[in-house]
């Protein structure tokens, strides 16, 4: 690991400036970069701990609720607004990672975390995200776990992420400073696909600095859940995920949030299956068409093809359990 | 904090109750690698190192995190618990009495671990954290199904888990 300066300090726009410095990377909970510094595929000559700063707190506002950048993935999933208002959001966090690692992992750094494809984490490969146009070795090798949907000729990473599916379904907005002020991004436009160019997986600058993530208020979510497969019973990271919530009224889809996870290079809002669905009946023969509207574009390879009867049966098992739940 | 030799830093680290001024840290350091080869406290273990398998397990501010993803220069002012701190000096901790009783190990490289963990577990439960298992919004009782998924985070390659499932439940739901 190569040597680096550490700072930790405690306002917001100190640590934008120390953030602006070339080779500066922002440090959270560590579970993420301090990994990727011992693989060396990260290699900052200064971390910026952001850990000191005001950021820790869940708090209720009139347009929603707004989730500190530093809230520890812990405290954000027991958080009873949370559990009450967006429980898919809760779920999503509970089913990623293990009890320690939540401990640490931060909001911020969640959304910022890095893909867990095999070769952008082995330095002795060739990879067009880790080293832009030495190649992506994945589209010939291994790509089970890899995009079906959103991928590039350059890039089929996954997004791998739970938290952010439930926050794409939610349409959370991302706070962020930076040395031009404060801004405000849907995290839908956080993330834009990898194209042509997949070392860029986020729309922010150097020195950007997320603040915090705000809810926006939706009655809906209350009926919402996140359901994950994954190769063993826990502790594991996604090979498929569903993010929803559902209104029916008069036993009719009356407003629906879709998004998938493991699926695509970002969290994937899934509109086709939305847009499907509004004004049909909320029953499982709908469910099973939307899906269907959404995987009509995926773009399988030999390993992943897997990936589309698992995420038909997940959003129609998903979005049927919530219909059901309307019902009781 | 600011360290005369470029890329290190003095810092302070309370371990077990005990502050320990350390004069020049690599920021490189891990917490786990601190407490190992600077303080002599080699109770924690160090398996995968990319915290994958738990066996580094430490409290800080009795919130139960991996050692080995953590940066020592990250924690000052946090208070660290580790194994070697976990029983009090009238005796072994209630869940390490439960380890002995129940036999809740083999080679016991993942056991300190194994106790920080469940130690942090049984104070998230206490408080009311849920699980991925847990049913609606209502606090959770620590069955066999919440255990094992509130302890996924620590491997056993002796696979032990039936007896050390069995340890914690009988701490967590005393008959």
């Amino acid at each position: 690991m190569k040597p680096f300066g550490y700072q930790r300090p405690v306002t917001a726009e100190e640590a934008v400036s120390l953030g602006a410095r070339p080779g500066a990377r922002y440090l959270g909970g560590g579970t993420n970069l301090v990994d990727l510094m011992k693989l060396g595929v990260e290699a900052p000559e200064l971390l910026v701990d952001v850990t000191g700063l005001a950021l820790g707190n869940i708090t209720d506002t009139p347009d929603g609720v707004l989730v500190g950048a530093t809230v520890r993935n812990s405290d954000l999933a027991a958080d009873p607004r949370i559990r009450r208002g967006y429980p898919v959001l809760s779920q999503a966090l509970l089913a990623g990672a293990s009890g320690q690692l939540r401990n640490m992992a931060t909001v911020a750094g969640n959304l910022l975390q890095r893909t867990r494809c095999l070769y952008f984490q082995d330095v002795s490969k060739a990879c067009n995200k880790r080293l832009p146009g030495s190649g992506c070795p994945a589209r010939v090798g291994i790509h089970r776990d890899l995009a079906i949907l959103g991928a590039s000729a350059h890039c089929l990473a996954t997004h791998p992420s739970d938290m952010c599916v439930a926050l794409t379904a939610l349409d959370a907005v991302v706070e962020v400073a930076g040395q031009h002020g404060v801004r405000q991004i849907a995290i839908t436009d956080l993330f834009p696909l990898p194209a042509d160019d997949p070392a860029r997986e986020t729309v922010l600058g150097p020195g950007s600095l997320i603040t915090g993530v705000k809810l926006p208020v939706l009655p809906m979510a209350v009926n919402s859940r996140y359901r994950k497969a994954r190769d063993r019973a826990s502790y594991a990271f996604a090979t498929g995920s569903v993010a929803a919530a559902l209104h029916v009224a008069d036993g009719v889809v009356a407003d629906v949030r879709i998004a998938l996870g493991a699926v695509a290079p970002v969290p994937w809002r899934a509109r086709r299956a939305e847009q499907a669905l509004v004004g049909q009946p909320a029953v499982a023969r709908s469910f099973l068409g939307a899906a269907d509207a959404e995987l009509a574009v995926a773009d399988v390879l030999p390993q992943n093809g897997y990936k589309v009867p698992l995420l038909r049966n997940l959003i129609t098992a998903v979005l049927t359990e919530l219909a059901e739940a309307t019902r009781r | 904090m600011s360290a005369d030799l470029p890329g290190h830093s003095r810092i302070v680290l309370s371990v077990n109750g005990t502050e320990h001024p350390l004069d020049v840290v690599d920021n490189r350091s891990t917490l786990l690698d601190v407490l190992r080869e600077r303080l002599d406290l080699t109770g924690t273990k160090k398996g995968c190192d990319h915290g994958q398998c738990g066996a580094c397990t430490v409290l800080a501010d009795g919130r139960r995190i991996n050692a080995c993803l953590t940066l020592a220069v990250a924690v000052q002012g946090r208070q660290i618990t580790t194994v070697e701190g976990l029983a009090a000096s009238s005796g072994l901790s209630q869940l390490q009495r439960a380890f002995l009783e129940y036999d809740a190990y083999q080679c016991g490289y993942c056991t300190p671990g194994q106790l920080c963990s469940a130690t942090g577990m049984l104070a998230e439960a206490a408080a009311g954290w849920p699980s991925a298992v847990t049913a609606g919004d209502a606090a959770a009782e620590l069955d066999t199904a919440e255990i094992r998924e509130r302890m996924s985070g620590n491997l056993c390659r002796c696979g032990a888990y039936v007896n050390i499932v069995t340890a914690i439940e009988a701490v967590a739901r005393p008959r």
